[in-house]
């Protein structure tokens, strides 16, 4: 073998690829716009989203599709950061918020503040995010053995996963009568989302996307593993456990506007590694990218393709994810 | 009198679990020289450089480095001063041996710091060190088992540090290759004044390229000294449990022995 870099490793063509990414990105987020009920070409979207003009075509694009297609956009970065932080510090190329229980975490004690202390509604990303870091603390533990074990890390967050989601499932029926589209948020859905829930999310999305891009090289020295991560000066526990909370913050909030949205913390990642390595500096902007586009394709197909009737966005994530997975395992 | 030391280990003990894994450990390590650790297996030699380089906390005892108690330093100082190259650093990673060399600099700096020109020209140093021009945009996980060391070696001379600490650099490789990477070891510390501190199981090996050597045995130190003070028929009958032949090796000047048999009351010891 020659010593040429190869193209995978250029700068370019890194470059262009991610370039290429917000490019579909966009391309989805006009599509996700204008498909529906009322289907719009774009002259007639951006006039309605730039003056108010009282017709209802302004009422669809501005209360129900535009901050739907934005909070997609936004609970799929999140949700694909996530999981490629995870991976990362876990070892493991199947961890994913979903699969490895963290978002159950969020999602039981989301759950509850919102069935059972419907008053203290406003706390409900935060109490998820201790949930979420609950259900992470409690993998570590038992996936700790004199280091990080890949395998149990796996094993943990199955177990993990159940438990949690039994807690979910139990919430539910027990309080049957109180919860709307309990179904919905089992599967993780945009239905009916607006603004309120863009607020909710936004600033997570924002103050993650900023760090992960700054210590995206930490992340990078980290999986060379722990003693040689520690030769080269970096404070091992402080990065592991600062990007696990990073990770479990990221997933929280996505989970207590739109549910257990699974998958797309698995599929994002490992296609970006595919397409660009494993260098973080490029894969957490990739996988942001990346991760918004899926969750918006995915969710004006969820959306139009059975239209009137309108299927939860994570079923359609399921039916991508599962296929996903088992390839993943049998590689 | 003269002699610097660079390291202090005072009085170290480190446990696993109640059980000490090395007790009562004291040596100093000579400034600008190559040191090398031998002992039998499960003696820790691997717990003591773990230790040292901060990855395993001892439960008494203290670690100076130049005057300087380890565990009380930033992190990043420390990797500025001393590199280490573990033993199991062969995760399948897909970095490129320019990549990895990189990492090498991440403690000389932070986001309001740092030259770009000085890191480029001392990553690309590392690489002429070490001999790896040529492979330098390759994957690591595509490299041979010796160009894949140097190229560790390489990312723990991007560090600048002052002493070297490597475990057993020379396991899983052939003997061509093994001999390769102890000459690149003795070159840093002839050419670049680094101190070497090296765990060998090979002990004609360590006898051959370091300047001192310290013994190892039931997790304690039983012997440092110069080459001839080690290899003598009562540390290899005692230590390693062998009977050996010793002769001079002209070449370099030095002890070199072969085991002749198993001392008796050691046979079946095992297990």
């Amino acid at each position: 073998m020659e010593n040429e870099e190869s193209l995978k490793d250029k700068k370019g063509y890194k470059i262009s690829i991610i370039v290429i990414i917000a490019l579909l990105l966009v391309f989805g987020f006009i599509l996700g716009n204008a498909k529906g009920t009322i289907s719009l070409n774009v002259e007639r979207i951006f006039e309605v989203i730039m003056n108010d003009d009282g017709s209802s075509d302004r009422m669809v694009i501005w209360n129900i599709r535009l901050p739907r297609m934005i909070l997609a956009a936004l609970v799929g970065c999140n949700l694909a950061l996530s999981g490629a932080i995870l991976q990362g510090v876990m070892k493991n190329p199947l961890a994913d918020p979903s699969i490895i229980g963290i978002s159950s975490g969020a999602g039981l004690f989301a759950i509850v503040i919102l069935v059972i202390f419907p008053q203290y509604q406003h706390l409900v990303p935060l109490v998820a995010f201790c949930g979420a870091m609950l259900a992470a603390i409690i993998i570590y533990i038992l996936a700790w053995k004199g280091g990080i074990q890949p395998t149990r890390v796996i094993l943990a967050g199955v177990a993990v996963s159940a438990l949690f989601g039994a807690g979910i499932s139990g919430t539910l029926v027990l309080f049957s009568d109180r919860v709307h589209g309990a179904l919905t948020f089992m599967n993780g859905s945009l239905s009916s989302r607006s603004w309120p829930e863009v607020q909710t999310i936004l600033p997570y999305t924002i103050i993650g996307m900023i760090l992960v891009v700054i210590f995206a090289n930490k992340l990078n020295i980290l999986v060379l593993g722990d003693d040689v991560a520690r030769g080269l000066g970096l404070n091992v526990e402080v990065t592991r456990i600062g990007f696990t909370a990073l990770a479990a913050l990221m997933a929280a909030s996505a989970v207590s506007v739109v549910g257990l949205l699974g998958f797309v913390g698995l599929i994002v990642p490992h296609s970006v590694r595919l397409l660009l390595g494993n260098d973080y500096k490029y894969m957490f902007p990739a996988s942001a990218l990346l991760g918004a586009t899926l969750v918006i394709f995915s969710d004006t197909f969820a959306r139009t393709v059975f239209s009137p009737v309108e299927i939860p966005v994570g079923i359609v994530m399921a039916v991508l994810g599962a296929p996903f997975f088992l390839y993943l395992l049998r590689r | 009198m003269g002699k610097e030391f660079i390291l202090d280990i005072e009085d170290v003990n480190v446990s696993y679990k109640d059980k000490n894994v090395i007790e009562e450990i004291n040596l100093q390590i000579p400034k600008g020289k190559i040191v090398a650790v031998v002992g039998p297996n499960g003696c820790g030699k691997t717990t003591l450089i773990r230790t040292i380089s901060r990855s395993i906390k001892p439960n008494k005892g203290k670690i100076l480095l130049n005057g300087e108690n380890i565990f009380k330093m930033k992190i990043k100082y420390l990797a500025r001063k001393m590199a280490v190259l573990s033993q199991n650093n062969t995760n399948s990673n897909d970095v490129t041996v320019k990549n990895l060399v990189q990492y090498g600099r991440f403690s000389h700096k932070s986001w309001w710091k740092g030259s770009e020109i000085e890191d480029s020209k001392i990553i690309n140093w590392a690489i002429k060190m070490t001999k790896l021009d040529a492979l330098s945009h390759r994957k690591i996980n595509t490299l041979s088992g010796g160009e894949r060391q140097r190229a560790w070696i390489a990312m723990a001379l991007a560090q600048k540090p002052e002493i070297l600490l490597l475990d057993e650099p020379t396991t899983y490789l052939d003997i061509a290759h093994q001999l390769e990477i102890l000459e690149l070891i003795s070159k840093l510390n002839k050419e670049e004044g680094i101190t070497i501190l090296m765990v060998l199981h090979d002990i004609n090996h360590a006898v051959r390229f370091s300047d001192e050597l310290i013994v190892l045995k039931d997790r304690r130190v039983v012997r440092q000294g110069d080459p001839w003070m080690i290899i003598e028929s009562e540390v290899l009958q005692e230590v390693f449990h062998v009977e050996a032949e010793i002769i001079m090796d002209r070449e370099n000047h030095r002890p070199i022995f072969y085991a002749t048999k198993v001392q008796n009351e050691h046979k079946g010891d095992e297990k």
